[in-house]
């Protein structure tokens, strides 16, 4: 019987192994899922298969439940609400792998190596439970996505976790009084909601990706206290996987990855308030955007997360088809940080069936930007603002931007003059090339198309 | 040190920069896939809960905690899945 769990075991590994690696090409990634898929299963069947596991009534029962709750989820949940069911479900998976830790020391009250394990498993399955669920708040709005912040709020977080650590450091060294392990999950729980409070909308990619990290690391450690290797490496590529991307998000975003751990975000975006600027702009309608784009050749559309809130993208697609078949060349730039995840916008596009082969990463289509007779920039802001490049004093400083401001005609689809999520004004806006088409995303761009036939 | 942990270590040295190298690969096109991938992947502690719900030892308290564990990694697992299937369903290269 002890063969078959521990083959089953191998092929899951592999299978996990494999999963990541289909997902590199959009060709082979749907295989990518079903080879994760095979993997998780043959890690239940081979668990269930292991001595040890004496009843599985009650854990047959879980698993239907657990699959009545989650299979609906994710048929139910909108495209836009990708990043809020992907914390969501973060939190149920790391509240699994603290609760797991927590079992583990009330059945063996171990100390040394396995408890060191079990704190590092139950400290980041904690907190990284709690954050999900605040990130998930954040995302669908019920918490204020505002960063929330203190004076002295740094200094309260690292006293909560070094008090934290210290309570685990005890328990690792000799058996403790009671109180100690419930005290250490409770801070673990507060220590993740304080985490994310500070932290604005905008900075969700980073944060669920470093979730993402904190969770494989969580997985690993059990695997480390539960002498599990499946555990350890499917933890282990998670973690990497986390790790990577909030590494690409920071660089996005000009951040030291030091920031981002210590949870600082959003801390620079505040020190400015946005002055209302009373400057000039140039505003125009449907019919002199439509007129303008029916004389193109080029056109490139720059999609933010106001897209995404309007649910633009399926307008966006008949504009592309409209403008297609009247010859003109339509691709698309995504900013490595536009949307509320990494890769974001790459979805909801991929949604209103614009082929993915016409989307483009900043470094590719920056060149392009000065041969395109029209850049089209729909609720994106900070990832073009052109005072990234010089301005010193600018909160967004030094971050890599999409170069829309070397095309020849750019149009942004903005509800008003308000600053966006950052609060930094854009002088993209003002420059004598920029008109301003003031409205609702995906009813503007709806006007357009209709504008369209009457220029031939 | 026992070599249980030496070969649990070995492992983890091992499977972090194949992690890194695997993960540096995939297109930023798929990065929302690639994270509600490793989402579910990441509920791998299904195999810790299921050890812990099923033990022979545990008590009422344990058990308790394992289930409630398995049914939440579940969650996870399915929905974790399911999401990122439904959205690679939708990445196609040209127009029919």
């Amino acid at each position: 019987m002890d063969q078959i769990w521990q083959i089953a075991y191998i092929v899951a590994a592999l299978s996990i192994v494999g999963s990541i690696k289909w997902l590199s090409s959009p060709a082979t990634a749907r295989q990518g899922v079903w080879a994760g898929q095979f993997g998780m299963l043959f890690a239940v069947i081979g668990t269930l298969l292991r001595h040890e596991v004496v009843s599985i009534e009650w854990i047959l029962i879980c698993i239907f439940i657990g699959a009545a709750i989650g299979a609906p989820l994710a048929y139910l949940m909108p495209m836009t609400a990708v990043p809020q069911l992907t914390a969501l479900s973060h939190a149920f998976g790391t509240l699994a792998a603290a609760l797991v830790g927590t079992a583990e020391y009330y059945r063996i009250h171990p100390t040394g190596f396995v408890m060191a394990a079990l704190v590092i498993e139950t400290v980041l399955g904690y907190l990284t439970f709690t954050a999900s669920i605040m990130a998930f708040g954040k995302l669908q709005e019920i918490v204020p996505t505002r960063p929330i912040t203190y004076k002295g709020q740094n200094l309260v977080n690292l006293l909560l976790l070094a008090i934290a650590v210290g309570l685990g450091a005890w328990m690792i060294i000799e058996p403790t009084p009671v109180w100690v392990f419930p005290a250490f999950a409770a801070l673990s729980l507060l220590f993740g909601v304080l985490l994310i409070i500070p932290i604005g909308g905008g900075d969700m990619p980073t944060v669920i990706a470093l979730l993402n990290s904190y969770a494989g690391a969580a997985c690993a450690a059990m695997g480390f206290a539960l002498s599990n290797r499946l555990l350890i490496i499917a933890g282990a590529l998670n973690a990497a996987s986390g790790f990577i991307l909030s590494v690409i998000m920071c660089k996005a975003m000009n951040r030291s990855f030091t920031n981002v751990l210590f949870g600082a975000f959003g801390q620079v975006q505040q020190s400015t308030t946005a002055q209302a600027s009373t400057r000039p702009v140039h505003s125009a309608t449907a019919e002199d955007a439509a007129a303008i784009m029916a004389g193109a050749r080029k056109v490139i559309v720059v999609p933010g997360y106001g897209m995404a809130v309007a649910q633009a993208q399926h307008k966006l697609r008949e504009l592309t088809d409209a403008l297609t078949k009247r010859g003109v060349e339509v691709q698309f730039a995504i900013h490595p940080v536009a949307g509320r995840m990494p890769g974001h916008m790459n979805v909801l596009l991929a949604e209103a069936d614009i082929p993915y082969d016409k989307m483009h990463e900043m470094e590719d289509i920056n060149p392009d930007f000065s041969e395109a007779d029209v850049a089209l920039v729909i609720g994106a802001n900070d990832v073009v603002n052109p005072a990234a490049r010089h301005d010193t004093a600018s909160p967004i400083y030094g971050m890599p931007i999409l170069d829309v401001d070397k095309a020849h005609t750019v149009m942004v689809i903005k509800r008003s003059m308000n600053p966006g999520f950052a609060g930094i004004d854009n002088e993209l806006y003002y420059m004598d090339r920029t008109l301003m088409l003031f409205g609702d995303a995906k009813s503007f761009v709806g006007d357009i198309v209709k504008e369209l036939p009457a220029h031939s | 040190m026992t070599t249980e942990t030496e070969m649990s270590l070995y492992v983890l040295i091992l499977a972090v920069p194949l992690g890194l190298q695997l993960v540096q690969r995939v297109s930023p096109l798929l990065h929302t896939p690639l994270m509600s991938l490793t989402n579910a992947i990441s509920a791998i502690s299904v195999v810790g809960a299921i050890l812990v719900a099923g033990s022979g030892e545990a008590t009422p308290f344990t058990k308790t905690l394992g289930c409630v564990a398995v049914v939440a990694s579940t969650i996870n697992i399915v929905s974790g899945f399911l999401i990122t299937d439904r959205m690679l369903k939708m990445f196609r290269k040209k127009e029919k």
